[in-house]
């Protein structure tokens, strides 16, 4: 039994992002300054455009920050080879052309490649993982079906499972939660707060479904004009942070009911 | 290799094959300078073809993709056109085994220009349909240079590309093969090299990035590959169409998997036999026509990709 310590996973300096260009940068957040600890479920909240994707993008390194240092593991992560970032963190992305053509099995042992060798072989590590992963997700009846044959929703657990074949502490999830139907959404929160606990990873993941997201988030990220405000849900609906969320007077948020309102 | 213009029994070509003497010495000859260099040749073309059309797929997520879709043997075609037809307007002439030499580096080096053309778009359009359609566009484009270059050009150096562009399996000499051996094993070698990457690309570049790949170089290997195969090939054998295309394809039918490790043996396997198959038909078998390989496998390989769509309504890569 591994002791659960509480350490800093991932930490930001003075962290900008936003998009290079030749004529100028556009920043969309700055001054991030945020720590995250291990072992916490932890959800990145704000509106269409305001750099959630961009932020995900930033800390999994496949955009550069426009200023400022990501600290992963006490190491600047540009200090990292691929291989060895790849076994830190890793990502769930959605709208991904992914070959529908794969097996899950296939697409679940991709999740592998930061361990194999050159010609990608499996070890019985590696068929150990893959398995683990897919009983933790309710994938292994999936096993032998191909991409195409299957709902969003498994698809969705699938690509989790992927993550969870990688073997890192971090998982980084870019709107896991989408396309999925409030069964859905709501087995695959609960799955990812089992993740979270028992196999003690940390779980960054943005989506739009807050009031979905309050109860079973640890620590929220708010992106809020440009800058980003971090505390547990209690502490954000207290200080008021959903009220502000929406830029004008369509959404009500009550607090007692934690949930929004549409205003007639 | 037994079916020809003149038919060799199977037991004779065995015993030509093993240094012995047929029953008829020009038997001897007709396999060991005329049908072995054209089998290998044969089955060279068409598993260095299929395994370009296998990469290109692969990397651009696109089923339609395939060396002759995306221009890539245009490029090739534009290559040989400015070395042969260019010859007279630029004023140099093609020459004994220099020539041979500078018709391969013409047609590698156009295919991949042509590639990283096509790469670069890539980069700029994220639909893939878009990419197609430039493919086609420059493959519009060099036939129209290719045109520019024929009116410019002598008679003999036009007759000679002419038969170039229809495809020929037939004509390499055996140092010639050993070049085609060359070039085939590089890029096969290549191919192998990026059978992990491969994989992992079936993900999508974001995806390939976060598990370890070290994306620009094995991006950059697999069209090294690419454009070595497909250059080389259409150098020595013309542009081949449709065999990169359909038999990747065919592969996936047979054998349910997008694992590099199994496709690109398969792929390989299958292709040197498609080949043969279309030679074969080609050569008409015994009779003294010969047609062009280039329209056996168009024959062969579009109704192929129709009947696949057609079935499947849909098709994966």
């Amino acid at each position: 039994m591994k002791a659960k310590t509480s350490h800093i996973v991932l930490a930001t300096e003075g962290l900008s992002i936003g998009y290079l260009s030749k004529k100028m940068n556009t920043i969309i957040v700055s001054d991030i300054d945020i720590e995250i600890q291990a072992g916490q479920l932890i959800g990145l909240i704000g509106i269409n455009g305001s750099g959630k994707s961009t932020l995900l993008r930033t800390l999994s390194g496949l955009q550069t920050p426009l200023s400022g240092n990501i600290i992963l593991e006490n190491n600047n992560i540009e200090s990292y080879t691929p291989e060895a970032l790849a076994q830190q963190m890793s990502v769930v992305l959605t709208g991904q052309m992914i070959s529908k053509n794969l097996t899950v099995f296939e697409l679940v042992s991709l999740g592998r490649q930061p361990y194999t060798n050159w010609l990608g072989t499996l070890e019985p590590t590696d068929f150990d993982s893959i398995d683990e992963a897919l009983d933790a997700t309710d994938c292994s009846f999936l096993k032998d079906s191909p991409c195409y044959a299957l709902s969003d929703g498994q698809l969705q657990r699938v690509l989790i499972a992927r993550a969870l074949a990688q073997d890192t502490p971090l998982i980084l999830m870019d709107e896991p939660l989408t396309h999925l139907d409030l069964h859905h959404k709501a087995a695959l929160l609960k799955l990812l707060t089992s993740i979270a606990k028992s196999k003690n990873k940390t779980i960054l993941f943005s989506t739009h479904d807050i009031e979905h997201a309050i109860p079973l988030c640890d620590q929220m990220l708010v992106l809020q004009k440009g800058k980003v405000i971090m505390n547990t849900p209690e502490q954000l609906i207290e200080s008021g942070v959903f009220d502000r969320m929406f830029p004008e007077d369509h959404i009500r948020f009550d607090s007692e009911l934690r949930r929004f309102f549409v205003e007639n | 290799m037994s079916l020809g213009s003149v038919m060799v029994p199977v037991k004779d070509i065995l015993i030509s094959l093993t240094g012995g003497i047929p029953s008829k010495e020009t038997w001897h000859d007709i396999i060991t300078v005329y049908r072995l260099p054209k089998a290998i040749t044969a089955m060279l073309a068409g598993s260095g073809l299929a395994i370009s059309g296998l990469l290109m797929q692969t990397l651009f997520r696109n089923p339609l993709a395939g060396p002759y879709v995306l221009g890539i043997s245009s490029g090739a075609s534009l290559g040989v056109a400015t070395y042969i037809l260019g010859g007279t307007i630029l004023g140099f002439t093609v020459a004994g085994s220099f020539g041979r030499w500078g018709l391969i580096l013409a047609a590698s080096v156009g295919s991949f220009t042509v590639l990283l053309m096509v790469l670069a778009a890539a980069k700029r359009v994220r639909d893939t349909m878009t990419l197609l359609i430039i493919g086609l566009m420059v493959g519009s484009l060099t036939a129209a240079v290719v045109s520019v270059l024929a009116y410019f050009s002598k008679a003999e150096e036009l007759q000679q590309y002419i038969f170039w562009s229809y495809g020929s399996l037939g004509d390499l000499s055996w140092p010639e093969v050993y070049i085609l051996i060359g070039c085939s094993l590089g890029g096969t070698l290549m191919a192998i090299f990026s059978i992990k990457s491969l994989n992992a690309l079936l993900l999508g570049d974001a995806y390939a990035k976060t598990v370890g790949i070290r994306y620009s170089r094995s991006r950059l290997l697999i069209i090294l590959a690419t454009s070595l195969l497909a250059g080389s090939i259409t150098a020595f054998a013309g542009p081949i169409a449709f065999i990169g295309l359909a038999v990747p394809h065919l592969i996936r039918q047979i054998i349910p998997t997008s694992n590099h490790r199994i496709l690109l043996p398969a792929v390989m396997l299958g292709g040197a036999i498609l080949m043969l198959l279309c030679d074969t038909v080609a050569q008409v078998p015994f009779s003294e026509y010969k047609l062009p390989i280039n329209a056996i496998t168009a024959l062969v390989g579009a109704p192929v990709v129709i009947w696949l769509l057609l079935r499947k309504k849909k098709l994966l890569f």
